[in-house]
């Protein structure tokens, strides 16, 4: 077996739906052993949330459980008994790393919270993600992936550009998918190997309170920022002189021929007399580069406009991406999950593993964004079953009987 | 407790990336305590430098900046120099301009063996399509994001700068787990990383839905697969926002409570979870009419009261203004040389025993004396007649 780039690292993970979850996946993926603590019967409620194969519901199915426990070891615990909380407490002391989304009141009230974990492991290193953080006037309030996302500012600011023309009195909408929930476990992987680096070097722990909020707000900076300048960005805000998003025969494109070549470039596909004409070159088109929606457009700006709406529509996704870009000009497809799995480039890359799950069947699901030279990104177990592990865990590593895991399964510890 | 200049103490950083999803990784890495060292020229100015100040200086808090003409055969030399006391070399050129420059990771493990290099870009460094041109929009896009945002019966929706950061943030932690490998084993190593790429990765359940069902799921607005309410509805003001979720029975019965609307308790088109989730629309429109008479902010604290998630859909100005954020120390002003002050935002995270230094932005060449002088051990004639020929530049 190729040796994992954090291979030795010991995490212990009490944490579900995403956030969490999707940071112990990253640390476990690149070989960190991962203990995933699930409630007895029920367990992480991404099991209960599809997708499903065939739609239809199985705790054992879940795409989104499977694809975010990768590579992980599974037991069941039942923290708010006294003999769970002693378990747990066993395994904190010989983990390098709790990671936990639990509320914050949860974690003091059943007195697991750092100071008292420190007790029983002097090194440990801790990472809480919330959705405000442990302090703060907002510490205790309550936020799903909804409110998180547009509590970041994210939120505020879509749809934008044409999006907004169209239905400027509608609301504000998230991003697709779950997206900013595995931003969030991404940040709190990064705080976490932060911590665990200091440990190798200082030989002491510490405990990274991570906010969910935040994580989104920093991720805004580059629109934020100009609040400086005091503009308050909003969704009106943007747009593209010429480009942008553009609908072609089988879809979407976005185009953006921002600099003087790619601008040439496209003119030239597109209508190779008019990139000849003095009206239109580069200079006399591209007069601001971002500026309000609804300003006039002049004569020019806006024969361009359908040139390119008109030409667009004539073409393929396809063509269009690969014909502009020949030209040197920065272009896309706006991808379908479809589009997406049959990317040349990123079959070239290898970034879809497709593996046979002995319950759900075919999976296929992104591996690593990142080619690591050294350490790849490898796929050495599936996601656990509810409890797959808890006798390789509570009987041969904890040394507990497996007359007494039986009795602690009666009693609903286990 | 003892106090850290930060987990990367002691840490180099050889930083030739702009744009926005390079710098933030770096930055990152700053707030870790990495020294991270800015690559830049006259030659080549970076855009955001010249165009876009306040958000260059919010990507590039407490950096260092060195100005090295990488057109010259002796800025290169400078810049190789300056790789061989580094552990790590970021960059986010072109695909191909590296080794172009004799900067590839084959050529810089020859100086320095054990360098950790990363290369950052929006398709890979592979072909077949490595080489196109990309920004934010063009790999959102590609990457699956910008199909599924926006309304239902609406158009993809694009998203900019936070493709770039999120791409940022897998390029700061596949370093770290680089740097943890080389701890334990002294090697170095190379990575290549898609900024696009992570966009899949972080809708993957998504895709999995295509390769389980072939379902396509597109756009659903603000919408839950279970949760309903589930959604922004207006507020009094202007363009003012509050997010509502509700996944439990008593989190429907305090929303009920709360907001006193009197019809919704027995009103029986939203009785149970799967009642209120296949009337959401009729829902939203009797909640938008409670919400109208409120602001966001007074929403969020009637709501919470309850135990209600509700939360402002926040502008930057709240953002930057909110006693949350600025009590958490994550909203900060600095002291810029020419622009004053400047609010900036820090790590999304407290650390124990670890201080965040949060220092403003570099001018362009501030720490040349400090870097070629202590660093590279160059005398002052040499960096005077370096500067002469325009080498440091």
């Amino acid at each position: 077996m190729i040796e994992g780039a954090l291979d030795g690292l010991q995490v212990l993970e009490l944490s579900q739906f995403i956030s969490g979850p999707y940071c112990c996946k990253l640390l476990a993926d690149l070989g960190a052993e991962v203990i995933k603590i699930e409630e007895p019967e029920t367990g992480d409620e991404s099991r209960q949330r599809g997708p499903f194969p065939n739609d239809s519901n199985h705790i054992e199915k879940s795409g989104l459980f499977l694809y975010l426990n990768t590579n992980k070891y599974g037991i069941t615990l039942n923290i708010k008994t006294p003999k769970g909380r002693e378990i747990f407490k066993e395994l904190v002391r010989e983990t390098d790393v709790l990671i936990e989304n639990n509320p914050p009141l949860m974690m003091k009230e059943l007195e697991l919270n750092y100071s008292t974990l420190k007790q029983v492991n002097p090194r440990l290193i801790m990472t809480s993600i919330t959705p405000f953080g442990q302090t703060g006037p907002y510490q205790n309030y309550k936020s799903y992936y909804l409110n998180t996302f547009h509590g970041g500012g994210e939120g505020y600011l879509l749809p934008a550009g044409l999006g907004y023309v169209l239905y400027p009195d509608r609301e504000p909408i998230k991003a697709g998918g779950y997206i900013g929930e595995y931003d969030i476990g991404l940040a709190a992987a990064i705080a976490t190997l932060g911590s665990y680096y200091m440990a190798q070097t200082v030989n002491e722990g510490q405990y990274a309170d991570v906010s969910g909020l935040e994580v989104i707000a920093g991720l805004m900076r580059y629109e934020h920022a100009p609040y400086n300048d005091g503009w308050v960005v909003n969704r009106a805000s943007w747009a593209l002189p010429i480009g942008g998003l553009a609908q072609c025969k089988d879809g979407f494109v976005e185009l953006m021929p921002l600099m003087e070549h790619m601008y040439e470039g496209l003119l030239e596909l597109i209508n190779p007399e008019l990139a000849q004409d003095e009206k239109y070159q580069y200079k006399n088109v591209m007069l601001s580069y971002a500026r309000p929606v609804g300003g006039e457009d002049d004569d020019v700006r806006q024969s361009l406009k359908d040139l390119i709406e008109e030409w667009a529509l004539k073409h393929t996704k396809e063509e269009i991406y690969h014909q502009v870009q020949a030209k040197g000009c920065a272009a896309g497809i706006i991808a379908t999950p479809e589009d997406v799995l049959d990317s040349a480039q990123l079959k070239a890359r290898n970034l879809f593993v497709e593996v046979e799950h002995p319950e759900a069947g075919t999976l296929k699901f992104p591996s690593t964004p990142c080619l690591f030279s050294r350490t790849p990104w490898q796929l050495r177990r599936y996601a656990p079953h509810l409890g797959e592990h808890n006798e390789a865990i509570f009987c041969n590593r904890m040394g507990i009987s497996k007359q007494e895991v039986l009795e602690l399964k009666q009693k609903g510890v286990v | 407790m003892s106090t850290y200049r930060g987990p990367l103490d002691g840490i180099r950083i050889a930083d030739f990336t702009t744009g926005l999803a390079g710098p933030f990784s770096t930055q990152i890495l700053t707030w870790l305590g990495a020294e991270v060292i800015k690559i830049e020229s006259m030659e080549h100015s970076s855009l955001l430098r010249q165009t876009a100040e306040a958000r260059f200086i919010n990507t590039n808090l407490a950096k260092l900046s060195t100005t090295i003409n990488l057109t010259r055969p002796e800025g290169l030399d400078l810049a190789r120099r300056l790789i061989t006391v580094s552990d790590v070399l970021a960059e986010s050129f072109r695909p191909g301009v590296m080794t172009n420059l004799g900067l590839d990771y084959e050529a810089v493990r020859k100086i320095k063996p054990d360098i950790i290099m990363i290369s950052l870009s929006g398709f890979g460094q592979t072909p077949p399509e490595g080489h196109y041109r990309t920004w934010a929009s063009i790999f959102g896009g590609m990457g699956g994001l910008t199909h599924l945002t926006g309304y239902p019966d609406g158009i993809p929706c694009n998203e900019r700068g936070a493709n770039d950061t999120r791409g940022g943030q897998y390029a700061a932690f596949a370093v770290l787990t680089a740097l943890c490998y080389r701890m334990r084993t002294g090697q170095g190593q190379y990575l290549d990383l898609a900024v696009r790429d992570v966009i899949c990765c972080h809708i993957g359940d998504v895709l999995l839905d295509y390769t389980m069902n072939l379902r396509d799921q597109g756009r659903r607005g603000n919408r839950d697969d279970k949760m309903s309410p589930h959604n922004c509805y207006r507020c009094k003001g202007d363009d003012k926002w509050i997010s509502i979720a509700v996944a439990t029975d008593d989190e429907w019965r305090s929303l009920c409570k709360a907001t006193g609307i009197a019809e919704l308790p027995d009103d029986k088109r939203f009785a149970d979870a799967r009642d209120r989730w296949q009337n959401q629309d009729e829902l939203d429109g009797i909640i938008t009419a409670w919400t109208l008479n409120h602001t966001h902010y007074e929403i969020m604290e009637i709501l919470q009261a309850s135990s209600v998630a509700a939360v402002p859909s926040l502008n930057c100005e709240e953002i930057y203004t909110d006693r949350h954020f600025k009590s958490r120390g994550f909203v900060k002003e600095v002291e810029h040389p020419e622009r004053g002050k400047q609010v900036v935002t820090g790590p999304p995270w407290i650390l124990s025993a670890t201080e965040t230094s949060l220092d403003t932005a570099p001018l362009m060449g501030q720490h040349n004396d400090y870097i070629f002088g202590e660093l590279l051990g160059l005398s002052s004639s040499d960096i005077a007649r370096l500067r002469e020929d325009q080498v440091i530049y």
